[in-house]
Protein backbone atom coordinates (compact mmCIF):
# COMPACT_ATOMS: atom_id res chain seq x y z
CA UNK A 1 0.00 0.00 0.00
CA UNK A 2 1.40 3.42 -1.24
CA UNK A 3 1.67 5.77 2.04
CA UNK A 4 -0.71 8.40 0.50
CA UNK A 5 -3.11 5.46 0.54
CA UNK A 6 -2.37 4.83 4.06
CA UNK A 7 -3.37 8.50 4.39
CA UNK A 8 -6.12 8.69 2.71
CA UNK A 9 -7.42 5.16 4.63
CA UNK A 10 -6.70 6.77 7.96
CA UNK A 11 -8.74 10.06 6.89
CA UNK A 12 -11.65 8.18 5.65
CA UNK A 13 -14.37 6.65 7.85
CA UNK A 14 -12.99 3.64 9.68
CA UNK A 15 -13.56 0.74 7.05
CA UNK A 16 -15.30 -3.06 8.64
CA UNK A 17 -12.96 -4.60 9.99
CA UNK A 18 -11.26 -7.84 7.89
CA UNK A 19 -10.99 -9.92 10.20
CA UNK A 20 -14.74 -10.43 10.37
CA UNK A 21 -15.24 -11.56 6.11
CA UNK A 22 -13.80 -13.94 4.35
CA UNK A 23 -11.44 -12.78 1.56
CA UNK A 24 -13.46 -13.51 -1.73
CA UNK A 25 -10.68 -15.88 -3.52
CA UNK A 26 -13.48 -17.51 -4.88
CA UNK A 27 -12.09 -15.81 -8.49
CA UNK A 28 -12.96 -17.54 -10.96
CA UNK A 29 -16.97 -18.32 -10.59
CA UNK A 30 -18.14 -15.10 -8.99
CA UNK A 31 -15.64 -12.67 -10.76
CA UNK A 32 -17.20 -8.98 -11.66
CA UNK A 33 -14.51 -9.81 -14.39
CA UNK A 34 -11.19 -8.02 -15.24
CA UNK A 35 -12.97 -5.83 -17.80
CA UNK A 36 -14.63 -3.83 -15.27
CA UNK A 37 -11.35 -2.07 -15.00
CA UNK A 38 -10.99 -1.19 -18.73
CA UNK A 39 -12.93 2.35 -18.34
CA UNK A 40 -10.96 3.59 -15.70
CA UNK A 41 -7.95 2.61 -17.52
CA UNK A 42 -8.94 3.74 -20.67
CA UNK A 43 -9.83 7.31 -19.17
CA UNK A 44 -6.39 7.57 -16.99
CA UNK A 45 -4.59 6.57 -20.21
CA UNK A 46 -6.39 9.12 -22.62
CA UNK A 47 -6.69 12.29 -19.96
CA UNK A 48 -4.08 12.00 -17.46
CA UNK A 49 -0.95 9.12 -19.18
CA UNK A 50 -0.66 10.89 -22.81
CA UNK A 51 -1.08 14.59 -21.54
CA UNK A 52 2.24 13.64 -19.64
CA UNK A 53 4.28 11.77 -21.80
CA UNK A 54 3.00 13.82 -24.57
CA UNK A 55 4.71 17.12 -22.23
CA UNK A 56 7.78 14.71 -22.21
CA UNK A 57 8.35 14.35 -25.69
CA UNK A 58 7.41 17.86 -26.40
CA UNK A 59 11.25 18.36 -23.95
CA UNK A 60 13.07 16.73 -26.15
CA UNK A 61 11.02 18.22 -29.60
CA UNK A 62 9.60 21.49 -28.91
CA UNK A 63 12.51 23.89 -28.93
CA UNK A 64 12.53 28.11 -28.40
CA UNK A 65 12.73 29.29 -32.21
CA UNK A 66 16.15 29.91 -33.55
CA UNK A 67 17.83 27.99 -30.67
CA UNK A 68 17.49 24.16 -31.66
CA UNK A 69 20.54 22.14 -31.98
CA UNK A 70 19.74 18.97 -30.34
CA UNK A 71 17.43 16.74 -28.66
CA UNK A 72 18.58 17.71 -24.94
CA UNK A 73 18.71 21.52 -25.82
CA UNK A 74 15.87 21.87 -23.78
CA UNK A 75 17.88 20.35 -20.37
CA UNK A 76 20.83 21.68 -21.33
CA UNK A 77 19.44 25.38 -20.71
CA UNK A 78 17.77 23.97 -17.48
CA UNK A 79 20.76 22.54 -15.98
CA UNK A 80 23.69 24.83 -17.22
CA UNK A 81 21.11 28.13 -16.07
CA UNK A 82 22.35 29.04 -12.67
CA UNK A 83 19.20 31.00 -11.72
CA UNK A 84 17.45 28.05 -12.22
CA UNK A 85 19.46 26.00 -10.51
CA UNK A 86 19.50 28.41 -7.72
CA UNK A 87 15.61 27.98 -7.82
CA UNK A 88 15.70 23.86 -7.56
CA UNK A 89 18.41 24.07 -4.86
CA UNK A 90 16.00 26.76 -2.77
CA UNK A 91 13.05 24.57 -3.52
CA UNK A 92 15.09 21.81 -1.62
CA UNK A 93 15.67 23.37 0.84
CA UNK A 94 12.81 24.85 1.72
CA UNK A 95 11.17 21.91 1.65
CA UNK A 96 13.27 20.23 3.76
CA UNK A 97 12.72 23.17 6.46
CA UNK A 98 9.01 22.73 5.73
CA UNK A 99 9.07 19.05 6.43
CA UNK A 100 11.33 19.54 9.59
CA UNK A 101 8.91 21.91 10.95
CA UNK A 102 6.12 19.33 10.60
CA UNK A 103 7.49 16.68 12.55
CA UNK A 104 8.81 19.12 15.17
CA UNK A 105 4.69 20.12 15.37
CA UNK A 106 3.15 16.66 14.18
CA UNK A 107 4.51 13.88 15.74
CA UNK A 108 3.89 14.90 19.12
CA UNK A 109 0.31 15.07 18.25
CA UNK A 110 -0.01 12.16 16.26
CA UNK A 111 1.32 10.31 19.47
CA UNK A 112 -1.04 11.76 21.81
CA UNK A 113 -3.71 10.84 19.20
CA UNK A 114 -2.84 6.83 20.23
CA UNK A 115 -2.94 7.96 23.88
CA UNK A 116 -5.81 9.42 24.41
CA UNK A 117 -9.49 8.33 24.85
CA UNK A 118 -12.49 8.22 22.03
CA UNK A 119 -14.22 11.33 22.09
CA UNK A 120 -10.48 13.07 22.72
CA UNK A 121 -9.40 11.32 19.73
CA UNK A 122 -12.55 12.69 17.66
CA UNK A 123 -12.11 15.76 18.30
CA UNK A 124 -8.15 15.40 17.31
CA UNK A 125 -9.06 13.80 14.21
CA UNK A 126 -11.68 16.40 12.90
CA UNK A 127 -8.72 19.32 14.03
CA UNK A 128 -6.62 17.14 11.74
CA UNK A 129 -9.81 16.56 8.69
CA UNK A 130 -11.18 19.85 8.68
CA UNK A 131 -7.83 21.94 7.07
CA UNK A 132 -6.95 18.82 5.27
CA UNK A 133 -10.12 18.63 3.10
CA UNK A 134 -9.95 22.53 3.04
CA UNK A 135 -9.92 24.15 0.05
CA UNK A 136 -5.40 24.52 -0.61
CA UNK A 137 -6.16 28.41 -1.90
CA UNK A 138 -7.91 29.33 1.20
CA UNK A 139 -5.97 28.15 3.43
CA UNK A 140 -3.11 29.75 1.88
CA UNK A 141 -5.47 33.43 1.51
CA UNK A 142 -6.33 32.54 5.03
CA UNK A 143 -2.16 33.40 5.65
CA UNK A 144 -1.96 36.21 3.45
CA UNK A 145 -4.24 38.23 5.51
CA UNK A 146 -2.64 36.76 8.79
CA UNK A 147 0.59 38.17 7.96
CA UNK A 148 0.32 41.18 6.27
CA UNK A 149 1.26 44.25 7.26
CA UNK A 150 -2.34 45.22 8.49
CA UNK A 151 -3.45 41.38 9.05
CA UNK A 152 -4.02 40.49 12.83
CA UNK A 153 -0.53 39.11 13.87
CA UNK A 154 1.03 42.33 12.92
CA UNK A 155 -1.35 44.51 14.99
CA UNK A 156 -0.75 42.10 17.75
CA UNK A 157 2.60 42.70 17.61
CA UNK A 158 2.62 46.17 17.41
CA UNK A 159 0.73 46.73 20.25
CA UNK A 160 2.75 44.35 22.36
CA UNK A 161 5.62 46.78 21.25
CA UNK A 162 7.04 44.28 19.01
CA UNK A 163 8.09 45.89 15.89
CA UNK A 164 8.19 42.26 13.73
CA UNK A 165 9.84 42.32 10.43
CA UNK A 166 7.41 42.17 7.07
CA UNK A 167 6.36 38.47 6.91
CA UNK A 168 4.12 38.54 3.41
CA UNK A 169 6.12 37.99 0.40
CA UNK A 170 9.29 36.76 1.35
CA UNK A 171 11.43 32.94 2.75
CA UNK A 172 9.59 32.69 5.82
CA UNK A 173 6.34 33.33 5.86
CA UNK A 174 6.09 30.86 3.08
CA UNK A 175 7.62 28.41 5.12
CA UNK A 176 5.06 29.20 8.37
CA UNK A 177 2.23 29.25 6.04
CA UNK A 178 3.45 26.06 4.19
CA UNK A 179 3.82 24.18 7.49
CA UNK A 180 1.02 24.82 8.59
CA UNK A 181 -1.06 23.90 5.17
CA UNK A 182 0.70 20.58 4.93
CA UNK A 183 0.80 19.53 8.99
CA UNK A 184 -2.69 17.37 7.71
CA UNK A 185 -0.38 15.31 5.54
CA UNK A 186 1.90 14.80 8.23
CA UNK A 187 -0.46 13.81 10.76
CA UNK A 188 -2.50 11.09 8.93
CA UNK A 189 0.47 9.03 8.18
CA UNK A 190 2.35 9.05 11.14
CA UNK A 191 -0.49 8.51 13.54
CA UNK A 192 -1.65 5.29 10.81
CA UNK A 193 1.81 3.74 11.44
CA UNK A 194 2.10 4.63 15.43
CA UNK A 195 -1.80 3.10 15.93
CA UNK A 196 0.07 -0.12 14.94
CA UNK A 197 2.34 -0.65 17.85
CA UNK A 198 1.86 -3.06 20.13
CA UNK A 199 2.47 -0.82 23.60
CA UNK A 200 3.03 -4.00 25.71
CA UNK A 201 6.42 -3.52 24.21
CA UNK A 202 7.22 -0.98 26.31
CA UNK A 203 5.96 -2.57 29.13
CA UNK A 204 8.20 -5.49 28.70
CA UNK A 205 11.03 -3.08 28.26
CA UNK A 206 10.22 -1.11 31.57
CA UNK A 207 9.86 -4.40 33.41
CA UNK A 208 12.97 -5.59 32.30
CA UNK A 209 14.95 -2.31 33.98
CA UNK A 210 14.43 0.23 31.32
CA UNK A 211 13.51 3.70 32.51
CA UNK A 212 10.16 4.66 30.51
CA UNK A 213 12.24 7.34 28.70
CA UNK A 214 14.96 4.28 27.59
CA UNK A 215 12.07 2.42 26.37
CA UNK A 216 10.20 5.21 24.33
CA UNK A 217 13.64 5.84 22.95
CA UNK A 218 14.82 2.02 21.97
CA UNK A 219 11.28 0.19 21.84
CA UNK A 220 8.88 2.72 20.73
CA UNK A 221 11.26 4.86 18.25
CA UNK A 222 12.58 2.76 15.80
CA UNK A 223 9.23 1.15 15.97
CA UNK A 224 7.35 4.54 14.99
CA UNK A 225 9.87 5.00 11.78
CA UNK A 226 8.07 3.62 9.14
CA UNK A 227 5.16 6.07 9.85
CA UNK A 228 7.23 8.90 9.97
CA UNK A 229 8.97 7.95 6.91
CA UNK A 230 5.96 8.01 5.38
CA UNK A 231 5.06 11.61 6.57
CA UNK A 232 8.17 13.03 6.09
CA UNK A 233 8.03 11.42 2.66
CA UNK A 234 4.27 12.65 1.92
CA UNK A 235 5.11 16.48 3.01
CA UNK A 236 8.80 16.68 1.24
CA UNK A 237 7.26 15.53 -2.26
CA UNK A 238 4.67 17.82 -2.01
CA UNK A 239 6.18 20.88 -0.64
CA UNK A 240 8.64 20.25 -3.84
CA UNK A 241 5.68 20.37 -6.48
CA UNK A 242 3.62 23.36 -4.05
CA UNK A 243 2.52 26.13 -6.32
CA UNK A 244 -0.51 27.92 -4.73
CA UNK A 245 1.56 28.52 -1.38
CA UNK A 246 4.66 30.41 -2.52
CA UNK A 247 2.82 32.15 -5.37
CA UNK A 248 1.05 33.69 -2.62
CA UNK A 249 3.07 33.72 0.35
CA UNK A 250 6.87 34.05 -1.40
CA UNK A 251 7.69 36.71 -3.53
CA UNK A 252 8.81 36.20 -7.20
CA UNK A 253 12.33 36.99 -6.50
CA UNK A 254 12.52 33.53 -4.29
CA UNK A 255 10.10 31.71 -6.26
CA UNK A 256 10.05 27.26 -6.16
CA UNK A 257 10.31 25.44 -8.84
CA UNK A 258 6.58 25.15 -9.76
CA UNK A 259 6.22 28.74 -10.29
CA UNK A 260 8.77 28.54 -13.10
CA UNK A 261 7.04 25.68 -15.10
CA UNK A 262 4.03 27.42 -14.78
CA UNK A 263 5.61 30.94 -15.78
CA UNK A 264 7.24 28.51 -18.79
CA UNK A 265 4.54 27.29 -20.24
CA UNK A 266 1.40 29.73 -19.45
CA UNK A 267 2.83 32.82 -19.61
CA UNK A 268 5.87 32.08 -22.31
CA UNK A 269 3.96 29.00 -23.51
CA UNK A 270 7.54 27.41 -23.88
CA UNK A 271 6.00 23.92 -23.15
CA UNK A 272 9.47 22.10 -24.26
CA UNK A 273 11.37 24.03 -21.56
CA UNK A 274 8.56 23.53 -19.06
CA UNK A 275 8.42 19.77 -19.72
CA UNK A 276 12.07 19.27 -19.51
CA UNK A 277 11.52 21.06 -16.27
CA UNK A 278 8.73 18.96 -15.02
CA UNK A 279 10.22 15.36 -16.07
CA UNK A 280 13.48 17.02 -13.53
CA UNK A 281 10.63 17.55 -10.64
CA UNK A 282 9.26 14.03 -11.25
CA UNK A 283 12.55 12.12 -11.87
CA UNK A 284 13.07 14.05 -7.74
CA UNK A 285 10.19 13.09 -6.67
CA UNK A 286 9.87 9.46 -7.52
CA UNK A 287 13.55 9.13 -6.62
CA UNK A 288 12.52 10.47 -3.04
CA UNK A 289 9.57 8.05 -2.70
CA UNK A 290 11.97 5.53 -3.60
CA UNK A 291 14.49 5.95 -1.40
CA UNK A 292 12.04 6.43 1.30
CA UNK A 293 10.06 3.26 0.94
CA UNK A 294 13.83 1.12 0.28
CA UNK A 295 14.92 2.50 4.17
CA UNK A 296 11.77 1.82 5.60
CA UNK A 297 11.83 -1.87 4.46
CA UNK A 298 15.22 -1.95 5.06
CA UNK A 299 14.80 -0.91 8.69
CA UNK A 300 11.59 -2.96 8.84
CA UNK A 301 13.65 -6.12 8.18
CA UNK A 302 16.07 -5.44 10.51
CA UNK A 303 13.93 -4.74 13.61
CA UNK A 304 12.13 -8.26 12.47
CA UNK A 305 8.57 -6.85 12.14
CA UNK A 306 8.26 -7.38 8.57
CA UNK A 307 5.24 -5.26 6.80
CA UNK A 308 5.20 -2.99 9.48
CA UNK A 309 1.75 -3.28 10.03
CA UNK B 1 5.81 10.56 44.89
CA UNK B 2 8.90 9.68 43.21
CA UNK B 3 11.05 11.49 41.11
CA UNK B 4 10.16 9.92 38.35
CA UNK B 5 6.41 9.66 38.29
CA UNK B 6 6.28 13.46 39.44
CA UNK B 7 8.10 13.92 35.73
CA UNK B 8 6.21 11.37 33.91
CA UNK B 9 3.41 13.47 35.11
CA UNK B 10 5.41 17.22 34.19
CA UNK B 11 6.34 15.46 30.55
CA UNK B 12 2.67 14.04 29.93
CA UNK B 13 1.28 17.56 30.79
CA UNK B 14 3.84 19.31 28.79
CA UNK B 15 2.84 16.84 25.66
CA UNK B 16 -1.00 17.97 26.34
CA UNK B 17 -0.48 21.82 26.50
CA UNK B 18 2.07 21.38 22.97
CA UNK B 19 -0.83 19.24 21.46
CA UNK B 20 -3.62 21.51 22.43
CA UNK B 21 -1.43 23.97 20.42
CA UNK B 22 -0.93 22.51 17.79
CA UNK B 23 -4.94 21.48 17.04
CA UNK B 24 -5.45 25.49 17.34
CA UNK B 25 -2.76 26.27 14.83
CA UNK B 26 -4.20 23.31 12.45
CA UNK B 27 -7.98 24.83 12.87
CA UNK B 28 -7.81 28.69 13.89
CA UNK B 29 -5.32 30.61 11.04
CA UNK B 30 -7.73 29.34 8.02
CA UNK B 31 -11.32 30.49 10.26
CA UNK B 32 -9.61 34.28 9.86
CA UNK B 33 -11.55 34.37 6.47
CA UNK B 34 -15.09 34.24 8.72
CA UNK B 35 -14.68 37.96 10.20
CA UNK B 36 -13.10 39.33 7.62
CA UNK B 37 -16.20 38.52 5.47
CA UNK B 38 -18.44 39.99 7.86
CA UNK B 39 -15.88 43.04 7.55
CA UNK B 40 -16.85 47.01 7.21
CA UNK B 41 -14.36 48.00 5.52
CA UNK B 42 -12.37 47.04 2.60
CA UNK B 43 -9.22 45.76 3.59
CA UNK B 44 -7.70 42.97 5.40
CA UNK B 45 -7.48 44.60 8.70
CA UNK B 46 -10.05 42.99 11.21
CA UNK B 47 -13.26 44.79 11.11
CA UNK B 48 -15.36 47.64 13.54
CA UNK B 49 -18.18 46.51 12.79
CA UNK B 50 -20.49 44.30 11.06
CA UNK B 51 -21.73 44.20 6.99
CA UNK B 52 -23.36 41.87 4.91
CA UNK B 53 -21.90 44.14 2.14
CA UNK B 54 -19.17 40.80 0.77
CA UNK B 55 -21.85 38.51 0.81
CA UNK B 56 -24.45 40.72 -1.10
CA UNK B 57 -21.40 41.82 -3.61
CA UNK B 58 -20.62 37.95 -4.12
CA UNK B 59 -24.27 37.10 -5.58
CA UNK B 60 -24.63 40.04 -7.03
CA UNK B 61 -21.65 39.70 -9.46
CA UNK B 62 -21.96 37.13 -12.20
CA UNK B 63 -18.14 36.45 -12.33
CA UNK B 64 -18.26 35.34 -8.61
CA UNK B 65 -21.96 33.39 -8.36
CA UNK B 66 -20.90 32.57 -12.07
CA UNK B 67 -18.13 30.58 -10.84
CA UNK B 68 -19.39 28.64 -7.45
CA UNK B 69 -21.98 27.32 -9.93
CA UNK B 70 -19.90 26.15 -12.56
CA UNK B 71 -17.69 24.67 -9.36
CA UNK B 72 -20.80 22.68 -8.37
CA UNK B 73 -21.94 21.84 -12.03
CA UNK B 74 -18.19 20.38 -12.51
CA UNK B 75 -18.52 18.42 -8.94
CA UNK B 76 -21.62 16.76 -9.47
CA UNK B 77 -20.72 14.86 -12.73
CA UNK B 78 -17.29 14.50 -11.62
CA UNK B 79 -18.80 12.47 -8.35
CA UNK B 80 -21.17 10.80 -11.10
CA UNK B 81 -18.39 9.35 -13.40
CA UNK B 82 -15.58 9.12 -10.98
CA UNK B 83 -17.85 6.93 -8.49
CA UNK B 84 -18.90 4.68 -11.32
CA UNK B 85 -15.28 4.27 -12.99
CA UNK B 86 -13.37 3.80 -9.70
CA UNK B 87 -16.48 1.49 -8.23
CA UNK B 88 -16.31 -0.82 -11.26
CA UNK B 89 -12.19 -0.40 -11.01
CA UNK B 90 -11.86 -1.15 -7.60
CA UNK B 91 -14.16 -4.59 -7.61
CA UNK B 92 -12.16 -6.23 -10.80
CA UNK B 93 -8.78 -4.89 -8.92
CA UNK B 94 -10.37 -6.74 -5.77
CA UNK B 95 -11.71 -9.83 -7.43
CA UNK B 96 -9.75 -10.43 -11.01
CA UNK B 97 -6.66 -9.92 -12.55
CA UNK B 98 -4.16 -11.58 -11.01
CA UNK B 99 -1.21 -10.72 -10.82
CA UNK B 100 -1.99 -7.34 -13.35
CA UNK B 101 -3.64 -6.10 -10.21
CA UNK B 102 -0.31 -4.59 -8.95
CA UNK B 103 0.58 -2.80 -11.79
CA UNK B 104 -3.25 -1.27 -12.97
CA UNK B 105 -3.71 -0.31 -9.30
CA UNK B 106 -0.61 1.87 -10.27
CA UNK B 107 -1.56 3.05 -13.26
CA UNK B 108 -4.91 4.41 -11.36
CA UNK B 109 -3.12 5.79 -8.39
CA UNK B 110 -0.63 7.29 -10.73
CA UNK B 111 -2.84 10.87 -10.86
CA UNK B 112 -2.28 11.12 -6.98
CA UNK B 113 1.50 10.94 -7.08
CA UNK B 114 2.51 12.66 -10.11
CA UNK B 115 2.85 16.40 -8.72
CA UNK B 116 -0.25 18.61 -9.36
CA UNK B 117 1.90 20.74 -11.49
CA UNK B 118 3.30 18.76 -14.15
CA UNK B 119 -0.73 16.88 -14.82
CA UNK B 120 -1.49 20.49 -15.01
CA UNK B 121 0.82 21.56 -18.15
CA UNK B 122 0.19 18.00 -19.60
CA UNK B 123 -3.49 18.60 -19.95
CA UNK B 124 -3.16 22.58 -20.67
CA UNK B 125 -1.39 21.49 -23.64
CA UNK B 126 -4.01 18.61 -24.80
CA UNK B 127 -6.82 20.70 -23.76
CA UNK B 128 -5.36 23.84 -26.10
CA UNK B 129 -4.96 21.41 -29.02
CA UNK B 130 -8.89 19.97 -28.85
CA UNK B 131 -10.12 23.25 -28.27
CA UNK B 132 -10.91 22.03 -24.02
CA UNK B 133 -9.66 24.78 -22.01
CA UNK B 134 -12.30 27.26 -20.77
CA UNK B 135 -14.78 24.39 -21.19
CA UNK B 136 -17.48 22.35 -19.16
CA UNK B 137 -16.47 18.92 -19.90
CA UNK B 138 -12.79 20.25 -19.85
CA UNK B 139 -13.12 20.67 -16.26
CA UNK B 140 -14.87 17.63 -16.24
CA UNK B 141 -12.77 15.48 -17.47
CA UNK B 142 -9.22 16.82 -15.91
CA UNK B 143 -11.24 16.48 -12.30
CA UNK B 144 -12.48 13.08 -13.15
CA UNK B 145 -9.09 11.62 -13.39
CA UNK B 146 -7.96 13.23 -10.49
CA UNK B 147 -11.13 11.77 -8.38
CA UNK B 148 -10.33 8.58 -9.39
CA UNK B 149 -8.22 7.27 -7.37
CA UNK B 150 -9.95 8.43 -4.29
CA UNK B 151 -12.39 6.82 -5.33
CA UNK B 152 -10.58 3.29 -6.48
CA UNK B 153 -8.92 3.14 -2.52
CA UNK B 154 -12.38 3.65 -0.21
CA UNK B 155 -14.21 1.24 -2.22
CA UNK B 156 -11.42 -1.39 -1.96
CA UNK B 157 -11.31 -0.88 1.40
CA UNK B 158 -14.79 -1.14 1.59
CA UNK B 159 -14.47 -4.75 -0.29
CA UNK B 160 -11.67 -5.49 1.87
CA UNK B 161 -14.04 -6.61 4.33
CA UNK B 162 -16.68 -7.98 2.08
CA UNK B 163 -17.57 -11.54 2.45
CA UNK B 164 -17.20 -13.27 -0.93
CA UNK B 165 -19.68 -15.99 -0.21
CA UNK B 166 -22.53 -13.79 0.28
CA UNK B 167 -22.19 -13.77 -3.60
CA UNK B 168 -21.89 -17.48 -3.75
CA UNK B 169 -24.48 -18.24 -2.15
CA UNK B 170 -26.92 -16.03 -4.20
CA UNK B 171 -26.31 -17.58 -6.96
CA UNK B 172 -26.99 -20.97 -5.92
CA UNK B 173 -30.00 -19.40 -4.75
CA UNK B 174 -30.38 -18.22 -8.61
CA UNK B 175 -29.39 -14.83 -8.69
CA UNK B 176 -27.68 -13.73 -12.10
CA UNK B 177 -24.32 -11.62 -11.33
CA UNK B 178 -26.43 -8.78 -12.29
CA UNK B 179 -29.09 -9.05 -9.71
CA UNK B 180 -26.61 -10.71 -7.21
CA UNK B 181 -24.49 -6.92 -7.50
CA UNK B 182 -27.85 -4.81 -7.00
CA UNK B 183 -29.19 -6.79 -4.27
CA UNK B 184 -26.81 -8.58 -1.97
CA UNK B 185 -23.22 -6.30 -2.54
CA UNK B 186 -24.47 -2.91 -3.61
CA UNK B 187 -26.19 -2.59 -0.16
CA UNK B 188 -23.28 -4.13 1.86
CA UNK B 189 -20.48 -2.09 -0.02
CA UNK B 190 -22.78 1.27 -0.25
CA UNK B 191 -21.04 3.33 2.39
CA UNK B 192 -17.62 3.16 0.68
CA UNK B 193 -19.15 4.18 -2.51
CA UNK B 194 -21.14 7.12 -0.82
CA UNK B 195 -17.62 7.72 1.01
CA UNK B 196 -15.82 7.53 -2.54
CA UNK B 197 -18.40 9.77 -4.20
CA UNK B 198 -17.65 11.98 -1.53
CA UNK B 199 -14.46 12.57 -1.85
CA UNK B 200 -14.35 12.69 -5.48
CA UNK B 201 -16.34 15.82 -5.31
CA UNK B 202 -14.56 17.29 -2.62
CA UNK B 203 -11.35 16.79 -4.87
CA UNK B 204 -13.01 18.55 -8.03
CA UNK B 205 -14.19 21.51 -5.90
CA UNK B 206 -10.89 22.04 -4.18
CA UNK B 207 -8.91 21.26 -7.50
CA UNK B 208 -7.12 24.73 -8.33
CA UNK B 209 -3.84 23.83 -10.10
CA UNK B 210 -5.24 22.14 -13.21
CA UNK B 211 -8.04 24.64 -13.42
CA UNK B 212 -6.09 27.67 -13.49
CA UNK B 213 -4.30 26.80 -16.62
CA UNK B 214 -7.70 25.80 -18.04
CA UNK B 215 -9.46 28.64 -17.09
CA UNK B 216 -9.71 31.91 -18.50
CA UNK B 217 -12.35 34.84 -18.61
CA UNK B 218 -15.04 33.05 -19.83
CA UNK B 219 -14.93 30.27 -17.44
CA UNK B 220 -13.13 29.86 -13.80
CA UNK B 221 -13.90 27.51 -10.81
CA UNK B 222 -14.32 29.16 -8.04
CA UNK B 223 -10.89 28.61 -6.41
CA UNK B 224 -9.42 30.01 -9.22
CA UNK B 225 -11.40 33.02 -8.98
CA UNK B 226 -10.79 32.81 -5.52
CA UNK B 227 -6.48 32.94 -6.17
CA UNK B 228 -6.90 35.19 -9.12
CA UNK B 229 -8.62 37.93 -7.31
CA UNK B 230 -6.05 37.27 -4.11
CA UNK B 231 -3.59 38.46 -6.20
CA UNK B 232 -5.13 41.77 -7.49
CA UNK B 233 -7.26 43.35 -4.84
CA UNK B 234 -7.57 43.38 -1.08
CA UNK B 235 -11.37 43.08 -1.92
CA UNK B 236 -12.96 40.83 1.12
CA UNK B 237 -15.34 39.55 -1.39
CA UNK B 238 -12.36 36.73 -1.54
CA UNK B 239 -13.51 36.34 2.18
CA UNK B 240 -16.70 35.90 1.32
CA UNK B 241 -16.64 33.29 -1.60
CA UNK B 242 -14.02 31.46 1.13
CA UNK B 243 -16.28 31.30 3.89
CA UNK B 244 -18.66 29.81 1.62
CA UNK B 245 -16.44 27.57 0.64
CA UNK B 246 -15.30 26.29 3.92
CA UNK B 247 -18.98 26.18 4.51
CA UNK B 248 -19.68 23.54 1.77
CA UNK B 249 -16.20 21.60 2.71
CA UNK B 250 -18.01 21.27 6.15
CA UNK B 251 -21.32 20.24 5.73
CA UNK B 252 -19.97 17.33 3.34
CA UNK B 253 -17.19 16.36 5.76
CA UNK B 254 -20.16 16.12 8.17
CA UNK B 255 -21.59 13.87 6.03
CA UNK B 256 -18.71 11.67 6.44
CA UNK B 257 -19.05 11.65 10.13
CA UNK B 258 -22.65 10.45 10.05
CA UNK B 259 -21.91 8.00 7.13
CA UNK B 260 -19.09 6.41 9.13
CA UNK B 261 -21.75 6.14 12.47
CA UNK B 262 -23.72 4.31 10.11
CA UNK B 263 -20.79 2.29 8.70
CA UNK B 264 -20.18 1.25 12.12
CA UNK B 265 -23.46 0.66 13.67
CA UNK B 266 -23.93 -2.22 11.31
Amino acid sequence: MTLIERTLEAAGPPSPSAAGGQRWSTRLRSRPGSLMVAPALVFVAVVFAYPVLRMFVLSVTNMPAGQASSWYSNYEWYLTSGSQMNILRRTFVISAWITVSCFVLGFPYAYLMTRVGTRARLLMTGAVMLPFWSNLVVRTYAWVILLSDVGPLQAFLRSMGIHAPTLLGNVAGMTIGATQVLLPFFVLPVYAGLQGIDRRLLDAAVSLGASPGRAFRKVYLPLAVPGIMAGSTLVFVLSLGFYFTPALLGSPKQSMISQQIVQQTNALLAFGRGGAMALVLLASTLLILGAAALVTRRHTRALGIGGGR
Amino acid sequence: MSAASRRGILSRSVLRVWCVLVGLLLVLPTLVVVPISFSDRRSLMLPRGFSLQWYVNFFQDPQWYGAALLTLRVGVVVAVIATALGTMAAMALHSALGQWRGPARAFLMAPMIVPGVITAIGIFYVALKTGLTQSYWGFVLAHTVLAIPFVVVTVTASLAGFDGQLVKAAASLGAGPVSAFRKVMLPLIAPGVVTGALFAFLTSFDEAIVSIFLSGPFAQTLPVKIYASVTQTFDPTVAAASTLLLTVTTVVLILFGVLSVVRERR
